[in-house]
């Protein structure tokens, strides 16, 4: 199962391998990794997603926690957290084309930050789910290039 | 009055209560050792810096102190890696200081150059990087702090020669204030109650002790807990001495290499209370086959060996010493009397032996009769393999810090380095290593510091001509085929302990073995190396094959 793990850390030098060295030193691959400032200038978090059995999940934490920079660790779920992410999809889409990407990047709220002759390459935000949604309607025209940032997640109250 | 990094370091340790710091100078740690001249604590000039880690490792594991090292940068600090790993694996509190080339060059490949905190970072409880000298003071307080609290573990502390040089007011803070670290020490009321009421009702307990009963002084509490609910122990390698072995309650060592009836105990159980034990796979052998019907009580003070390799019904998480305390105020006594003597029965059936044709020399007898000679009140560190397993097996431990050896990592050259530290942390004592004549070439080198420093440490070498644990693998799994596993082309041991200025004995005949041993005690200034040559294939055993079960055991010799 698939499991998003907020840890918030000290702001120092070094947290990140420290971080990072744990989850390879067990063999336990990370989906995504995104590491942020928080309010308080001298905490960052970091949102890690990471697959593996409860009993996995489990030494995650608990490793994450024996680490003397780490000050928190929280296991969110998909109820209990909100969950965004970024990409960017550039997308083969000769001026024939543009009209359906177009309408694709409207439903999706998607924003077009640069078009060419032959592509558009096109931001959108949101829940995980719905940014896989969206680069599944535009496998057909082809996408030349891919980036997401990784998820962030916030507990609700 | 602003004084130097050097001289705040060596403030620092002063402040920690060091006594005594092993290492090796060179030159990004010139400034440190400028001022270690004249510092009131002792400090000793290991020959390699693996050895001088090793020292401090058994320093600490011999006193229940932090033990210290220090190196320069780069070769310095990567050749202090295994004796660091190997203090990480047995939970040993060390603060090891390495050099670090200048603030401006790092990260330029400078001359003696090493990322160390990147090296190191797998096998430390933490480690840090100076970056400024208004830092160093609080950081090697924290150091201390980290190393020797919760599960204990070493630190490193990388120190930049310029942050050395650098000059500032020495403050030494009062208190540690990290907002992220707060080990648990006193274990769950709720859960320590659970555990006393599934106690009340077991039919077969066994208590199972590891090193963190060491590590947390908590030998007379634990006495104290099996004195009142009469259930039987067994103890890990790391756990010898935690109970007395002369009690007929105790099972000796579990495992690989343990006593059959602690094995057979075990598995039999319906309650396994685990204390300060990480269920090594050393003990379980096949997870799946360990205990096939106990339920599980683990006082743990690290949570993360909590339900990591075995499912535990009731974990408590604290100081094994604090929590041993509140169950024995509270539990009431299982009725177990008919388990018991099936147990001791079981005991008296199945003692360790070996076989004997009067005339060759079997390594368990040298164990047996260092153990007889030295009426067991020596400290016994050991190298790594066969020799480790029989000095475990074959000698009684009654006292907790008595028996030292690498049990997580399995580091061969641990033993010789470590009695140097014993010895040094209990002057009152004998400190005997047994060893290998593989194990001892590794790290032979610091028998000159022991002659230097007139160490009358013991190096019983139990020459067999062999790298006897691979061989007797290679023998047993392998079709005989001893593959560079034969190191009989060795030094003549006597005349490199003469080399060394230290005293070297040939040991050849059974009937010789007690004199050996009895000159050997005799001497009070110089180190004795005593080369027993043993009979050459003689296996340790029981044996259970890595990753088998109880039912797999081998018992003795297949014929």
């Amino acid at each position: 199962m698939r499991h998003v793990i907020s840890v918030k850390v000290e702001n120092k030098f070094g947290v990140l391998a420290r971080v990072a060295g744990l989850f390879s030193a067990r063999g336990y691959n990370i989906d995504s990794l995104t590491v942020s400032q928080t309010e308080q200038e001298d905490i960052s978090v970091m949102t890690i997603v990471v697959r593996g059995d409860d009993r996995i999940i489990e030494q995650v934490k608990k490793q994450l926690n024996k680490l003397i920079d780490i000050i928190k660790v929280t296991d969110h779920n998909e109820f209990s957290a909100v969950q965004r992410e970024l990409a960017l999809v550039k997308v083969n889409a000769q001026p024939a084309k543009r009209t359906e990407v177009y309408q694709i990047a409207e439903i999706f709220r998607a924003e077009i930050v640069d078009i060419s002759v032959k592509t558009m390459t096109l931001e959108v935000t949101g829940e995980p789910g719905r940014i896989d949604s969206f680069i599944e309607l535009l496998r057909p025209y082809a996408i030349k290039e891919m980036i997401r940032t990784g998820r962030v997640s916030m507990g609700k109250e | 009055m602003k004084i130097s990094g050097a001289e705040i370091l060596i403030e620092c340790l002063k402040k920690e209560g060091v006594e005594v710091m092993f290492g090796y100078p060179g030159g990004v740690v010139i400034p440190i050792f400028h001022h270690i001249f004249n510092a009131p604590f002792k400090f000793i000039l290991a020959r390699h810096e693996q050895g001088a880690v090793h020292a401090a490792d058994g320093y600490a594991r011999a006193s229940g102190k932090v033990g210290v090292a220090l190196t320069t940068s780069g070769p310095g600090a990567t050749n202090a890696v295994t004796g660091i790993a190997t203090a990480y694996m047995d939970s040993v509190p060390l603060v090891v200081i390495t050099g670090q080339v200048s603030t401006a060059m790092i990260g330029n490949d400078a001359f003696q150059e090493a990322d160390t905190t990147g090296i190191t970072r797998p096998v430390t409880k933490h480690n840090f990087l100076v970056q400024n000298v208004e830092e160093l003071a609080r950081i090697v307080k924290e150091a201390f702090f980290i190393a020797s609290t919760g599960r204990p573990g070493p630190v490193v502390i990388d120190i930049p020669v310029d942050v050395s040089k650098a000059e500032t007011k020495f403050v030494y803070p009062e208190e540690v204030k990290l907002r992220s670290y707060k080990p648990v020490y006193k274990g769950h009321p709720v859960q320590i109650e659970k555990a006393c009421r599934l106690i009340e009702t077991s039919k077969r307990p066994v208590i199972y002790a590891g090193g963190g009963v060491i590590a947390s002084n908590a030998a007379a509490e634990l006495a104290e807990f099996v004195k009142k609910t009469g259930i039987p122990i067994t103890t890990t390698l790391m756990g010898l001495g935690a109970y007395p072995e002369t009690d007929p309650l105790a099972l000796k060592m579990l495992g690989m290499h343990g006593t059959f009836y602690a094995n057979q105990a075990v598995h039999d159980s319906d309650l396994l209370i685990a204390v300060g034990a990480r269920f090594d796979d050393r003990v379980t052998g096949n997870v799946s086959e360990f205990i096939p019907e106990a339920k599980v009580i683990h006082i743990d003070i690290d949570p993360a060996s909590v339900s990591k390799s075995v499912q535990v019904d009731i974990p408590i998480v604290g100081d094994c010493k604090a929590v041993l305390h509140e169950m024995t105020k509270i539990v009431k006594p299982p009725q177990i009397q008919e388990w018991v003597d099936a147990i001791l029965k079981m005991k008296k059936e199945n003692p360790l032996t070996y076989g004997s044709d009067g005339t060759r020399i079997k390594p368990q007898y040298v164990v047996e009769r260092i153990y007889e000679l030295t009426k067991g009140d020596a400290v016994i560190t050991t190298e790594v393999g066969q020799n480790q397993m029989w000095a475990a097996q074959f000698y009684q431990y009654t006292q907790p810090r008595s028996f030292i050896s690498s049990g997580g990592l399995g580091t061969m050259g641990f033993g010789f380095p470590a009695a140097i530290g014993a010895q040094l942390a209990r002057p009152d004592k004998r400190v005997i290593d047994i060893a290998g004549d593989g194990s001892i070439q590794m790290n032979i080198q610091e028998l000159i510091v022991a002659v230097q420093h007139r160490l009358p440490i013991i190096i019983a070498i139990l020459n067999n001509g062999f790298l006897g644990m691979v061989r007797q693998w290679q023998q047993l799994f392998f079709d005989k085929r001893y593959s560079h596993s034969c190191i009989s082309f060795s030094p003549d041991f006597v005349k490199l302990a003469e080399a060394y200025g230290a005293v070297g004995i040939r040991v050849e005949k059974r009937e010789e073995v007690d004199e050996a041993i009895r000159r050997a005690l005799s001497e009070t200034e110089k180190p004795v190396i005593l080369d027993f040559h043993v009979d050459r294939e003689e296996n340790v055993y029981p044996i259970i094959p890595a990753g088998k079960s109880v039912k797999d055991m081998i018992t003795r010799e297949l014929v």
